[in-house]
């Protein structure tokens, strides 16, 4: 380790394979100070803003917020999750909240929260914490959680679970070597607010405890190294290492390569070898965050590009639309279309690894961190791509030492096996291969897709393993279920044949009596089978056994399901009766009003009104109900007038226990067309039953009860039909 | 004569000596087969993975494994709706046999769905819940079911045998997670 330290403080570093020299156009920007922009019309912020999962919105639509206030929060505990929470960048009123284009280089719609400022800019309550060594360690991180900071150098990974990490920790890196083309946004912030970011760096290193810092920044950064020099004379520990300019040397991998001649493996995260990398951007929010208690709500972006009149780092607030901080910029031929066309071409991120903008309505968020307006001359828009040539230049240049032109081929081919041979996952894109390629073919965006491809696919194997998993677990419990279901049903029958045993004894019940009957059957069926075949008699008892004891269950459950039927029509029909009789009633009752109370003037209108309607009734009833209904119009003018109602709701309750026993009857003699000899008998009997009950319905007075009772007998007779049918079969067979 | 016998002697002698070597690598070979014994059919196993696990039927077998089967033993390799071209192209490489177009009985739509119930309308009957091969609808009798997006594989096998059709297949939306780099298709939005 020493001869690390050794070789850095003699300004030796090692070298990563590959790598270009753009031109760097970053004199567009660096000599300008970085501006402050006044407040613009409507603030988007996307509710995810960083690799993870998006919180839980704390707002809604017409709330009123104040500047620094959160909006979205985690529901587990918020310093391991991968939630980040937004602020809201100014006091103003929430408009909406509703998909909208996000930083993406999809340009697919995502939640977002619309804000109008109110020009206020009214702070929420802040409390400065002048002493940041005084807070303990979960304090800080706390801090860092709830300000929403995300690695602001362009993956966006959240800041409070790489500064929680327990590995012992040898290098903290900060990355301010800034190599894409054009950008200057960590240039400015090192030499407008160096004070801040030592302040974020000396919080990190209370909180990583690393044995050395070493600030990583390209040799073409004059001003800043020197300020950073400056700032951190007093600590031993910083090391300004003055790298030489070359791209992708801000690359994590490339960086920690650089410095310690380290190589971080395929598939490793730095922390493994005791290494953390921050950026220098983050640096700044982080103290800005613990010091300041001010969450990350603005960030530098460099505003560039040559289509610009006015190019400049600009303090933009997180969720400033681009259209705004171009026409802040002064963007040429800006005439207020907001469809990018041919004529807009619009980069967010820097030229190399950025990604074209479908609109210029994209908000700015954590990780942007420039917006590039290129002329046309300057980045053509479209790239003519023609074949390979096999020049090899793009494996020259790979920094990570893949094999673009072959991964390029299996890109094409879809062959997801090979790219994973060709450690696809261990390409940064940076975009080296692309650039040098004679034959301007766009790599990155092949492997980007091939990227994506894998990804998916990875997901679906996952998907259904899971899916096969729970299909089989399925199939094994539906097993387990039957077998239960069968053992029960077994024991359930054993039980019954075990209680019909113990009945027989007691030969006094009628269900001993059917037992008998069943033995005697049983008896004579073994007689008849003993005739057949003495050997196979054995045999089949059992089975035999088992057949009346089925047939009688039938029956049973026959005679059941016709009375079951003969209740549910009995109730319907009370409903007919009950919805008709708002209609009938009334010309009933004048019907029976008229020979009480004959009433001169309208007596011939009523009864020629009554008459039609009375018909209607008859024919929708059943025959029996229409003589009942006649009887009981012929009784009903002797009584008096009051208990008109009374008689027909009577009538009612007894058409309803007749049709139900009809009901049950008919059912009864679908079931039983074999023994039709025993049906004249049994009709006989209930309809006695029912002339009977009939005339005892009507002599009750109150309708409920009567209606109860009909109800009750019928279920009566069903019951009396049930035995009697039993009988009748066991008679038949 | 002494030749004769002695031709015979190493006549017999290479004879037993090449009996011998027979029977000890037959010995051997048995005992290999019965110690190393591969438990299942590979070939079964490896088209199981080929599948798309979603256990849907529409090959008319119940379930992925079943066809994986019914494919080593002979059965056509164009049936599998849910897993396209893509499957298909799988399973020839690995039977060795030519590519099929898709069964044309079976939809040609294979864009990855879920199924939805429509909760008003649900009156908890469980019989989807019974339909479903991968036990990803939650409910009790005459109590509201819904499904659990993550576990649904989107076979369809429940829409069926709702009584009351409350239950509706949504193709996954595209999020920005799930988005395949398509740069060519980026939809170009009027944000008002």
């Amino acid at each position: 380790m020493g001869s690390v330290i050794d070789r850095i403080t003699r300004g030796h570093f090692w070298h990563f394979h590959g790598g270009i020299h753009p031109p760097e156009q970053k004199f567009l920007t660096k000599n300008k100070p970085i501006r402050n922009l006044p407040l613009p019309g409507q603030l988007i912020l996307p509710i995810q803003q960083h690799i993870g999962q998006p919180g839980d919105l704390l707002v809604s639509v017409g709330d009123h917020v104040l500047k620094g206030q959160v909006l979205t929060r985690s529901k587990s505990p918020a310093t391991h999750s991968m939630v980040v929470p937004i602020h809201a960048p100014t006091s103003g009123i929430i408009t909406a909240i509703k998909n909208s284009v996000i930083a993406h280089p999809s340009g697919l719609t995502s939640l977002c929260l619309f804000i109008e400022p109110d020009g206020e800019d009214k702070w929420q309550e802040r409390n400065v914490c002048e002493h940041p060594q005084s807070l303990t360690r979960e304090q800080v991180i706390d801090k860092i959680t709830s300000a929403g900071i995300a690695g602001m150098g362009g993956a966006g990974f959240p800041t409070h679970i790489k500064v929680n990490t327990q590995a012992q920790i040898n290098y903290l890196i900060i990355n301010a070597a800034e190599c894409e083309p054009y950008i200057t946004a960590d240039d400015l912030l090192i030499r407008e607010h160096s004070a801040t970011i030592i302040d974020g760096i000396n919080i990190l290193e209370r909180l990583l405890t690393p044995h050395h810092i070493l600030i990583g920044i390209e040799d073409n950064k004059p001003e800043a190294i020197k300020v950073l020099q400056q700032a951190t004379a007093d600590n031993p520990k910083i090391k300004v290492c003055v790298l030489p300019t070359k791209y992708p040397t801000g690359g994590e991998k490339q960086l920690i390569q650089i410095l310690t001649g380290q190589e971080v493996p395929s598939g490793v995260i730095p922390s493994k070898l005791g290494i953390v990398m921050q950026n220098i951007a983050t640096c700044f929010a982080i103290a800005d965050a613990v010091i300041y208690d001010t969450p990350l709500i603005r960030r530098v972006v460099t505003v560039s590009g040559q289509a610009l009149d006015k190019p400049q780092n600009v303090w933009a607030l997180l969720g400033t639309p681009v259209n705004y901080l171009l026409e802040q910029c002064h963007y040429q031929n800006y005439a207020g279309q907001s469809n990018v066309n041919d004529k807009m071409h619009l980069i967010m991120g820097g030229p190399m690894m950025g990604f074209s903008l479908s609109t210029d309505q994209v908000p700015v968020v954590k990780i942007t961190n420039c917006v590039l307006a290129p002329s046309k001359d300057e980045i053509p828009a479209d790239n003519k791509e023609v074949e390979c040539i096999r020049c090899g230049q793009c494996a020259d240049v790979c920094p990570a030492q893949l094999l673009p032109q072959e991964l390029q081929w299996s890109a094409k081919a879809s062959d997801h096996q090979q790219l994973v041979k060709l450690n696809l996952a261990d390409c940064i894109e940076c975009g080296a291969c692309a650039y040098v390629c004679p034959s301007q073919i766009p790599l990155v965006h092949y492997y980007r897709i091939a990227k994506a491809e894998i990804r998916e696919q990875h997901l679906l194997n996952l998907q259904s393993e899971k899916a096969k998993t729970r299909f089989e677990a399925r199939k094994i419990r539906l097993e387990k279920e039957k077998l239960a279901r069968e053992t029960k049903q077994k024991k359930a029958a054993e039980a019954r044949k075990a209680k019909m045993a113990e009945n027989t004894s007691e030969s006094s019940n009628a269900i001993s009596a059917v037992a008998a009957a069943l033995a005697r059957v049983k008896a004579k069926k073994a007689k008849l089978s003993s005739q057949q075949g003495e050997e196979n008699s054995a045999e089949k008892a059992i089975p035999e056994k088992a057949i009346p004891e089925k047939v009688q269950l039938q029956a049973d459950k026959k005679t059941k399901v016709a009375a079951a039927i003969a209740r549910a029509k009995a109730k319907k029909l009370a409903a007919k009766a009950s919805a008709s009789q708002s209609s009938d009633a009334e010309t009933k009752i004048q019907s029976v009003e008229k020979p009480t109370v004959p009433t001169e003037t309208s007596g011939a209108k009523t009864e020629a009104k009554a008459e039609p309607k009375t018909e209607h009734k008859t024919e929708t009833k059943t025959e029996k109900n229409k003589s009942e209904t006649s009887e009981t119009n012929d009784s009903t003018p002797k009584e008096p007038v009051h208990k008109a109602n009374n008689d027909k709701k009577l009538k009612v309750a007894a058409a309803i226990a007749k049709a139900k026993a009809k009901k049950a009857q008919k059912l009864a003699e679908q079931n039983q067309n074999d023994n039709s000899d025993e049906l004249p008998e049994n009709k006989a009997e209930t309809s006695l039953n029912e002339k009977a009950e009939a005339a005892q319905a009507k002599k009750i007075k109150d309708d409920n009860k009567a209606k109860r009772i009909a109800a009750a007998v019928a279920k009566a007779k069903a019951k009396k039909q049930e035995q009697q049918n039993q009988q009748n079969q066991q008679k038949a067979e | 004569m002494e030749t004769f016998v002695a031709n015979l002697i190493l006549a017999i002698l290479a004879i037993a000596v090449l009996g011998g070597m027979s029977l000890l690598f037959g010995a051997l070979l048995g005992y290999a087969s019965v110690k190393f014994k591969v438990e299942s059919d590979p070939l079964v196993e490896q088209l199981d993975q080929l599948l798309p696990q979603t256990q849907c039927g529409q090959c008319g077998y119940p379930g992925c494994k079943p066809y994986a089967k019914a494919v080593a033993n002979g059965e056509a390799i164009n049936k599998c709706a849910p897993g396209g071209e893509d499957t298909i192209k799988k399973i020839a490489e690995l039977m060795g046999v030519e590519v099929k177009p898709l069964d044309e009985n079976h939809e040609a739509d294979n864009s990855p769905k879920v199924a939805f119930i429509i909760e008003e309308d649900c009156i908890g009957c469980t019989k989807c819940i019974q339909a479903c091969p991968v036990d990803a609808i939650l409910g009790a009798a005459k109590q509201m079911h819904t499904i659990i997006i993550d576990e649904c594989t989107g076979c369809d096998l429940c829409v069926d045998p709702c009584p009351v059709d409350c239950i509706e297949m949504i193709p996954i939306e595209k999020t920005a997670q799930n988005w395949q780099w398509d740069l060519h298709s980026i939809p170009v939005v009027q944000v008002d």
